[in-house]
């Protein structure tokens, strides 16, 4: 699932972390989001080009500003691939609280 | 759907890390051993509707499990767990990769954590796994997603021949 993938390589990095969740409270401009950052413009840019394509990030042209906001739905799509993980686990773990209630009955 | 899950859970993407974590109303030393007996282990660690078969079980630094989820259709997907570090009752690291059943390691694998702690009864389980790769990571996570999904559909096959 090359679509998934590039979601989470998207996220992986720090920086775009960082500015998901800068725009996860409000829309913003490039200039507005590089301007939180150390980092050159032009790197800032690329990784606002990389979250655009894997649709992590919508732009909305304003005027002669274009805004950058965040798609609500890819990152449920996010939390929905990684719930099932979670959920095995919580399955696994419901069998062991079994195992262990038979450990204490018939041990000591 | 209301979210009972006595299970903590977070996945750490940028560290290729997940951290699960449980209490358990059970002694210390049950718990311990339901980690690190093969019979025990195979009782749970397959989520449903899986089953689990360890072919191989040496509990020592150096020691490993070679073991199977099997899925009700009969397909087998075979893990290695490489025992790096034991605190007996405490603490113990593996070395966790896929692998066939020649027990040919895929690499990259994970490394996983354990660490277990009692108060007042209660075992507090606290599973550390750390992917070599992002790959690596989203395979792990779309291995779950298979078997959720699998067991989801189980839940759904048991509610239906109950109605």
């Amino acid at each position: 699932m090359n679509l998934r993938r590039d979601v989470f390589q998207a996220i992986a990095d720090p920086t775009r972390r960082a500015i998901v969740t800068l725009v996860a409270s409000q829309v913003m401009t490039a200039g507005a989001i590089a301007s939180n950052f150390d980092t050159a413009r032009p790197t800032v840019s690329k990784h606002l080009q990389i979250l655009t394509e894997c649709n992590l990030l919508v732009q909305e042209q304003k005027g002669r500003e274009i805004y950058y906001n965040l798609n609500p739905e890819k990152m449920q799509e996010i939390a929905d691939f990684i719930e099932p993980f979670r959920k095995m686990w919580d399955d696994r773990f419901n069998k062991l609280e079994i195992v262990l209630k038979n450990l204490k009955k018939n041990g000591k | 759907m209301e979210n009972n899950s006595k299970t903590e859970f977070v996945v750490d993407l940028q560290n290729k890390k997940a951290t699960i974590t449980r209490m358990f109303d059970a002694p210390l030393e049950n718990v311990w051993r339901a980690w690190t007996e093969k019979d025990l282990l195979d009782q749970w660690w397959a989520p449903k509707p899986f089953t689990a078969k360890t072919k191989i079980m040496d509990f020592k630094v150096g020691g490993r499990r070679f073991y199977a989820m099997v899925s009700p259709d009969g397909k087998e997907g075979w893990s290695i767990q490489k025992y790096t570090s034991i605190t007996p009752k405490t603490n113990f690291k593996m070395y966790n990769t896929f692998a066939d059943k020649d027990e040919n390691p895929q690499l990259p694998g994970s490394d996983w954590d354990v660490t277990f702690s009692e108060q007042n009864g209660t075992t507090k389980v606290c599973i550390i796994i750390t992917n070599e790769s992002l790959d690596r990571m989203n395979k792990m996570i779309e291995m779950g997603f298979e078997a959720g999904l699998t067991a989801t559909l189980g839940n759904l096959e048991e509610l239906l021949q109950t109605s």
